[in-house]
């Protein structure tokens, strides 16, 4: 490590730590997108599984290279912009979507040595930067000139600010058990206590002591994600497509792109909030990066799994479970958290 | 108490589980996709595809003009016109079917009496510019000249049932 950098202050000098931390930018990117590309593969396999069908399987052995015949497609296409629409707003829409799916990769770690900003306030810069996502939906249904779009981008706007509440609740209960904003303290900090001794540490994570919020924090990410059963922003059969019903080609894909992106991204905050992150389930199993990507994946699963079994919800009854179900039990529990550890029964000292 | 118990369910998401191990088993369970241009779906021998005017086996064409078909047709897509032949039967000089009318009901077929007018097994078929699928007389004879084994196995399957 000392060689390369030594080796890169000699080639770029001064300018070697923007050119080092592009290069650390790069190296989490393109896995990333290579990851959202096969998302959408497994999303098409898994969904087909389910309905007892076998999902593409044309393009390239079992169908592996249809993400990326796909992506050739949409980069191929042309972008319509409606006469009617806002042009500048209309192009930029999808950039802010895809922005902020980005930019929280920054302080995810993947290990505890592993992160490209270990900064303090980690959890807090994760839920600032995750909700503006919402500006490009908002944007993109504004600037479409267009009545679905802007139902589209008003549902989901309302949708992801009551989502966000049980959200934020869920993640108080877990900042108030680790005591700490950041990511890597709050892994670590579900390294310790009675079972992770026994070496059992997988009793040892938050998703046990928190269960109610572990469920709540999934359900409300499906929400934010505006992912099946919860897509009513998109809703094909009542607004065509919600937001996007304008956006072709690659202005389309980046879209597409952010939601995957944030799905990839809520699942690992989930496996690091609620299951360890990089821990290893068991004592004798060294811990590693393969456990995240492990428990990530078992996430990504779920939220495919999901779509696969459940209709859309109605709209009221959508408000109805994020403000009169969930919040409440977030109070509760948040309650119940405090009291919990005031009491000598306190097991996260 | 029944509230209670709803609330419960509803709270533990149990009709949610049940949807989920419901889409769980089928994940497992033996895929049906029949991969189409390598492996076809079994037919019956009264699948009514493209059709066909047969002829007897002395080479004489079956259809005796009564028209028939032309009036059942539900979608007008049978055209014919006919003349009496030298010979003094009576013979079409037209005789055209508009496969992009034809809705494949059938009926064309149950109301020969003669069984010239068929549907064919056949429904992997298409047209590259307008008018293709317009099948005149001679084409439909054609049809009948080059599936006639077909169709005369699978008349002699449906024979018991008519």
């Amino acid at each position: 490590m000392d060689a390369l950098m030594n080796f890169g202050t000699g080639i770029f000098g001064g300018a070697w730590p923007a050119v080092w931390t592009l290069i650390k930018i790069v190296l989490i990117v393109a896995p990333l997108m290579l990851g959202v590309a096969y998302l959408t593969y497994f999303e098409r396999k898994v969904i087909g599984y389910m309905q007892v069908r076998i999902g593409p399987n044309r393009v390239g052995p079992w169908g592996l290279i249809q993400p990326i015949a796909d992506g050739l497609k949409l980069l191929l296409k042309e972008i319509i912009v409606p006469t009617t629409a806002s042009k500048g707003i209309f192009i930029i829409a999808p950039m802010l979507a895809i922005a902020p799916a980005l930019a929280a990769w920054a302080v995810v770690p993947f290990t505890d040595s592993l992160v490209v900003a270990n900064i303090d306030a980690s959890l807090l810069y994760i839920m600032a930067i995750t909700s503006m996502g919402v500006y490009g939906i908002i944007l993109s249904g504004w600037a479409s000139n267009s009545k679905y779009a802007f139902l589209g981008a008003m549902r989901s706007a309302a949708q992801m600010v009551s989502y966000e509440i049980s959200m934020g609740f869920s993640l108080i209960c877990v900042l108030m058990v680790s005591n700490s904003l950041n990511l890597v303290d709050i892994v670590n900090v579900q390294d310790q206590g009675r079972f992770a001794g026994w070496g059992l540490s997988f009793l040892s994570w938050n998703w046990l002591p928190l269960f109610p919020m572990f469920i709540v924090y999934l359900i409300s990410g499906t929400a934010e994600l505006n992912r099946a059963p919860f897509d009513v922003a998109e809703g094909e059969s009542e607004i065509v497509a919600g937001f996007h019903v304008e956006y072709s080609g690659m202005a389309f894909a980046l879209f597409f792109l952010a939601e995957y992106a944030n799905m990839i991204l809520v699942a690992a905050l989930t496996s690091l909030l609620f299951l360890g992150g990089w821990l290893s389930p068991v004592g004798f199993l060294p811990d590693g990066i393969l456990w995240l990507f492990a428990k990530m994946s078992a996430i990504l699963f779920l939220f495919l799994w999901f779509r696969a079994t459940f209709p859309r919800y109605r709209y009221d009854q959508l408000m109805r479970l994020g403000w009169k179900v969930f919040l409440p039990i977030c109070l509760i529990w948040l309650v119940v958290v405090g009291v919990w550890m005031m009491s000598p029964l306190n097991i996260w000292k | 108490m029944g509230s209670m118990k709803e609330i419960f369910n509803s709270l533990f998401l149990k009709e949610l589980l049940k949807g989920m191990s419901v889409t769980g088993r089928y994940f497992f369970a033996r895929k049906i996709t029949v991969q189409y241009p390598e492996e076809k779906t079994p037919q019956s021998f009264r699948f009514r595809g493209l059709h066909a005017l047969r002829r007897y086996p002395n080479g004489e064409e079956r259809c005796i003009a009564c028209k028939l078909c032309e009036a059942i047709c539900p979608a007008l897509a049978i055209t014919i016109e006919a003349e009496p032949r030298d010979d003094g039967s009576r013979r079409t000089t037209r005789y055209d079917i508009d496969l992009t009318k034809c809705i494949f009901c059938g009926f064309c077929e149950e109301a020969c009496p003669v069984d010239a007018v068929v549907e064919t097994r056949i429904f992997e078929y298409h047209g590259e510019k307008r008018g293709d699928l317009y099948y005149t007389k001679q084409m439909l004879l054609a049809n009948g000249d080059r599936y006639e084994d077909q169709i005369a196995k699978d008349r002699e399957l449906d024979a018991s049932y008519r």
